[in-house]
């Protein structure tokens, strides 16, 4: 089993991870958030780790990982399993509100081609907003009824949401605002935080032990983690949101899962985007 | 409403590869729900491919076939333009039949 | 495992009904008169007893069927299992997966002008043996791959 030896080594290299991070951003001070070099950083540490995966390949998680996976996944790219939810969320896009409004009246550019840009600091609010948010803001705004963040509606509209971004590079812009800095470093901080009762932390698995296995899983680098974006997986016999995967992440590691949308999940989600800036978006996606 | 099958039917030289995908649960009858009674079998049993009036593909399918199955084969003759039709049966008799353009 | 109802259907002529509501000729243009679900192989347990109830004869392995499976699938629920074969005169392509609760996954029925190759996705319980049989000119032939599933398919 490989639990083991990843918990022994997991102070070293979860050191080695933060002082890379730490000594790229050339001050040393909590003050000083920098995640410009946080982000080249976080790309160098993988590019570094893995010099034979080509640089767009890092969004297909454990695909860019292990070969024999990867003719899997190739097999079913050729007819995705997530062809159905990609229909239904194109169909859903454009239906509209009963009062006769559309999606594309809530968002740039109708909607088509700027999941890239999600999620963005909304300096009015002072906060993150995600794609996930911002849909289902949009849906009560126009008078109905928020869907669940983790089940197949919100699954089906982002998926259409992002293919039609596909191929564009990830483009998260973090303003001068000090609160904008603030939710950067707070998705930062629980990233790299230690939590449950397995005491693992996002980076446990995806900075330290990308391409590994834990259990049966190969586990995917976080350096485009988000890029695939929502993805149809064979576990979940389905499809599944950004929402869906941080909080059954948490449930697997057994730390308490937050609720959908929460600060601490934007946060992240601001975070993990940010330092994939550059990669392409590549949802939706299938994983095992 | 929607069919629950998609094809990729493409014409290269005297050749057609047939791709198609079908929307469709493939219950087994081995999984329970999450109140831990059984979900019933239910799954497609028959799947026929139809050129020129002639079939040109024949699937048998149990309860091992994956959920929205998929299946690929290729065959001599058919042009672009051509039709083809394909239609599937499950266990509980119902049926879905669509009507594709070979590309 | 209840199949009580598929039978009621086979004995009541309901398969052989939808086909003919489906247009298709009721003089088959294919030798291995396939055209009837085969319900009685689907209920075989073991590979063996499948292929028996499906073709009444056994195979010989060949190095002319070409099975494609994975080394570990990346789960068991979906594995993508394909097979070619240069051999002539195919009439039939099916599917056993040993340690399923039926071994025959899918069986199909290879007409005269279609390629002698067929790629699909099926489950698998568990680490097992996929077999690939290809009836060529009345004769079986097969091929077998160690397929290793740590992520049963079949539920759970």
């Amino acid at each position: 089993m490989r639990v083991r030896p990843i918990l022994l080594s997991a102070a070293a290299a979860l050191a080695m991870a933060a002082l890379a991070s730490i000594a790229a951003s050339a001050v040393a001070a909590p003050d000083k958030v920098d995640p410009a070099a946080d982000a080249k950083a976080f790309k160098k540490y993988f590019t570094d780790k893995f010099p034979k995966v080509k640089l767009e390949d890092f969004v297909n998680g454990p695909y860019s990982m292990n070969e024999d996976m990867r003719k899997q996944w190739q097999e079913k790219e050729e007819f995705p399993p997530y062809e159905f939810a990609l229909e239904a969320g194109k169909e859903m896009f454009g239906k509209p509100f009963k009062n006769g409004k559309t999606y594309a009246d809530c968002f740039p550019n109708g909607g088509i081609g700027i999941r890239q840009n999600y999620p963005y600091f909304d300096e009015k609010e002072g906060k993150v907003v995600t794609l996930e948010l911002a849909l289902n803001r949009c849906r009560e705004a126009n008078g109905e009824q928020p869907y669940s963040y983790v089940k197949d509606e919100m699954a089906s509209l982002t998926a259409y949401m992002a293919y039609t971004s596909r191929g564009k590079p990830m483009d998260i812009k973090i303003p001068g605002d000090p609160r904008a800095l603030e939710a950067y470093e707070n998705g930062k901080r629980y990233f790299y935080t230690r939590r449950g009762q397995l005491n693992f932390s996002c980076a446990t698995c995806h900075v330290q032990s990308p391409g590994e296995r834990i259990r049966a899983e190969i586990l995917a680098p976080a350096y485009g983690i988000l890029n695939a974006m929502p993805i149809y997986r064979s576990e979940w016999n389905g499809m599944g949101t950004i929402s869906r995967r941080f909080v059954s992440c948490n449930s697997q590691t057994r730390a308490v899962p937050l609720e959908p949308q929460s600060d601490e999940y934007r946060d992240l989600e601001y975070f993990l985007s940010y330092v994939a800036n550059g990669l392409p978006i590549a949802g939706p996606g299938a994983r095992p | 409403m929607a069919s629950t099958i998609r094809v990729r039917a493409t014409a290269n030289g005297d050749t057609t590869e047939v791709q198609a995908l079908i929307q469709h649960p493939m219950d087994s009858g081995f999984v329970k729900d999450a109140q831990g009674q059984i979900i019933p079998p239910h799954f497609i049993q028959q799947l026929t491919f139809e050129h020129a009036g002639r079939a040109v593909f024949l699937a048998d399918w149990g309860p091992a076939v994956s959920k929205d199955p998929y299946v690929k084969f290729s065959f001599k003759g058919g042009a672009k333009g051509d039709d083809l039709k394909i239609s599937w049966v499950d266990n509980k008799g119902a049926s879905d039949t669509t009507t594709a353009k070979i590309g | 495992m209840d199949h009580s109802l598929t039978r009621r259907l086979i004995l009541q002529g309901a398969g052989s009904v939808a086909l003919i509501g489906l247009g298709l000729s009721a003089t088959p243009a294919f030798a291995a008169a396939n055209d009837k679900y085969p319900e009685d192989a689907f209920k075989q347990k073991t590979g063996a007893d499948a292929i028996k109830a499906l073709y009444g004869k056994t195979a010989e392995a060949s190095d002319k069927v070409k099975l494609d499976a994975p080394e570990i699938a990346e789960n068991g629920a979906v594995v993508p299992i394909a097979v070619a074969t240069t051999l002539a005169n195919v009439t039939s392509i099916s599917f056993f997966v040993s340690e399923n609760p039926n071994a025959l996954a899918a069986s199909y029925v290879i007409p005269e002008g279609t390629t002698p190759a067929v790629a699909n996705r099926l489950k698998m319980a568990k680490t097992c043996n996929v077999i690939a049989i290809v009836e060529s000119g009345g004769k079986l032939y097969s091929a077998t791959k160690e397929v290793k599933v740590t992520v049963g398919g079949c539920g759970g």
